[in-house]
């Protein structure tokens, strides 16, 4: 089926949504799997959160399971970086720096707008910035660590470059009252996440941040092929069992 | 009798050795003292070696049960199938992953390290629980975990709240309240799936099938057969023998089994007016004694994955700690 989209914010609550809701997802691929038990509980807590914040804005536009188990991909309108699959620890907080700054300054705009995403966006902007704390971390860790994290998360810093110039596209359906500023965010990040890179003692990449296929593309339902795959395990069981409830 | 007061003193006297003879009766007599007043043990405390053995093997053993029990579950964490109970697993495993931190330091109190511990889990040299070697083949495992497995847990690690030796006594606590919570939740998932369509039910009564009888084993061999038993009652590690405990759950589970509208995979399960308890059927102790070697359906492939994500993370452990040496942080 497709998504309800019958307003503007509906459109926005969805992109937004399905960001947390695919990011949180590929997170949850982590668990019982992390180098240490630390991060065990880490990654899940970041998940957990992010699936909190998927829950309310899907909510916000529809059935929340309905939009997350019975749309095919080329209904999800999630950005393709959160899509990507989790690679290894480096790649997956690679991942994470690009993704939680972004959404550490989109919620704290969100927060200070009069639109409908403010109360959810005061909120969640308190875990995202946990987030993103944690993915600095663990960028700087990795980067300044051994020759080898170093080249990882090198490596991690390079593969997903080009997917993050989709987030400063802005989002259909945040407008004038959201109170978001899509110029002030890609520069805010710029300097967020350059500066965590160098201090990281790693290089910023110089390639361009989108290309033809992937500029805009997750928002309009053009994902990349590993994500088809996702989905088909996620939707598994709920789809085996048409109008059950669990 | 001793008190714990006087046992520190004992412990702390100036210039007293414990390898003299006549002060390491003291320090023994201080300690069963203390035992028998239901004092706790702390880890300054001095305690007979074997005492000390004895709860790293079972503490570690517990802590490995915690994060070896993520697999079984997290099998589902992508495939559940709505976001309230994606939600709920993920929060779960989260929550075994810090139990079995808890316990690790628990155990790191009695001067063994967590590391230590890792390496012989993955070289089978210390073991977990032998429940989770089965699988989780439909999501109805899940609940079934939850309110069998856990149940089961719980009612075996009440009575380690009062353990005689206080760290573990206090982790048990914690994760006591948290697992009665999983166990709730377990069995309200269960429910669900028992008064829903007709596939729910049958897939919630296949999962209650495969998972009693495991369950049942989760107490330890019977009584006469179990070796650490008597020893740890006379310590006060242990409160209750597993015969005991395993009537406990049986007697707990019946009328749980009944409002679910579930069934006992068990013929031979009935009410036993004389001793006012369930008798139940055998428990097939050749299959325990298979899995508990090594030989159940899924202890290879446990062991295989733990160890592949221990081995395939030193590169970001060994990263952390060379950071930590170079800016002198405190290690991650």
């Amino acid at each position: 089926m497709t998504a309800p989209v019958s307003t503007t914010a509906t459109a926005a609550a969805i992109a937004l949504g399905d960001d947390a809701l695919v990011l949180s997802h590929r997170l949850g691929e982590w668990a019982g799997h992390a180098p240490v038990l630390e991060e065990d509980v880490a990654l899940a807590n970041i998940a957990l959160d992010l699936l909190g914040q998927a829950r309310i804005l899907l909510s916000m536009a529809g059935d929340e399971d309905e939009l997350a188990y019975l749309r095919e991909e080329r209904a999800f309108r999630n950005v393709q970086l959160v899509e990507q699959p989790n690679g290894d620890f480096a790649h997956t907080i690679a991942r994470q720096l690009y993704f939680s700054t972004y959404q550490s300054l989109l919620y704290g705009q969100l927060a200070g707008g009069d639109g409908a995403f403010a109360p959810l966006a005061a909120k969640a902007v308190k875990e995202v910035a946990y987030h993103q704390d944690h993915a600095e971390q663990w960028t700087l860790r990795l980067g300044d660590g051994t020759a080898e994290s170093h080249e990882r998360m090198q490596r991690g810093i390079d593969a997903l470059w080009r997917f993050t110039g989709e987030m400063f596209r802005p989002v259909e359906g945040l407008g004038d009252s959201d109170g978001v500023n899509w110029e002030a965010l890609r520069e805010g990040w710029t300097e967020s996440v350059t500066a965590v890179i160098e201090k990281a003692t790693l290089t910023v990449p110089s390639g361009p941040q989108e290309g033809a296929w992937t500029a805009g593309a997750g928002r309009q339902g053009l994902h990349t092929e590993s994500f088809g795959r996702m989905l088909a395990e996620m939707q598994h069981l709920h789809r085996s069992h048409p109008g059950a409830s669990w | 009798m001793a008190t714990a007061a006087e046992h520190q003193t004992a412990r702390s006297e100036p210039g007293v050795t414990g390898t003299d003879a006549a002060s390491t009766a003291a320090y023994e007599s201080a300690f069963d003292a203390a035992v028998a007043a239901d004092e706790r043990i702390e880890p300054r405390d001095w305690m007979p070696d074997a005492y000390r053995a004895s709860l790293v093997r079972q503490i570690a053993q517990h802590a490995h049960s915690e994060i070896i029990g993520m697999q079984p579950e997290a099998n589902w964490i992508t495939r559940a199938p709505s976001l309230r109970r994606k939600a709920i697993l993920m929060a779960k495993v989260q929550d075994e992953a810090g139990h079995g931190l808890y316990l690790y330091s628990a155990a790191e109190t009695l001067g063994t390290g967590r590391d230590e511990l890792l390496d012989k889990l993955h070289s089978g040299r210390q073991k977990y629980s032998s429940i989770f070697n089965y699988p989780t083949l439909t999501w109805a495992d899940v609940g079934a975990i939850g309110w069998l497995v856990d149940g089961a847990a719980i009612t075996n690690q009440v009575p380690l709240c009062r353990c005689s030796y206080g760290p573990y006594a206090r982790a048990m606590v914690r994760i006591c309240k948290e697992e009665s919570f999983h166990q709730r939740q377990g069995y309200e998932s269960l429910l669900a799936l028992s008064r829903g369509t007709e596939a729910q039910h049958a897939m919630a009564q296949d999962a209650v099938n495969r998972w009693w009888w495991p369950s049942l084993m989760m107490f330890g061999p019977p009584d006469d057969e179990s070796s650490h038993s008597e020893q740890s009652m006379i310590w006060k590690i242990k409160r209750h023998s597993n015969d005991e405990l395993r009537q406990r759950f049986v007697d707990i589970c019946v009328p749980q089994a009944e409002s679910l509208g579930l069934t006992l995979p068990d013929p031979d399960l009935s009410w036993n007016e004389e001793r006012g308890h369930h008798d139940f059927g055998p428990i097939d102790w050749t299959e325990f004694w298979a899995v508990l070697k090594g030989n159940g359906p899924c202890n290879e492939q446990r062991i295989t994955q733990r160890k592949s994500a221990h081995d395939e993370g030193a590169w970001v452990r060994e990263a952390a700690a060379a950071f930590a040496a170079k800016h002198g942080e405190a290690k991650a």
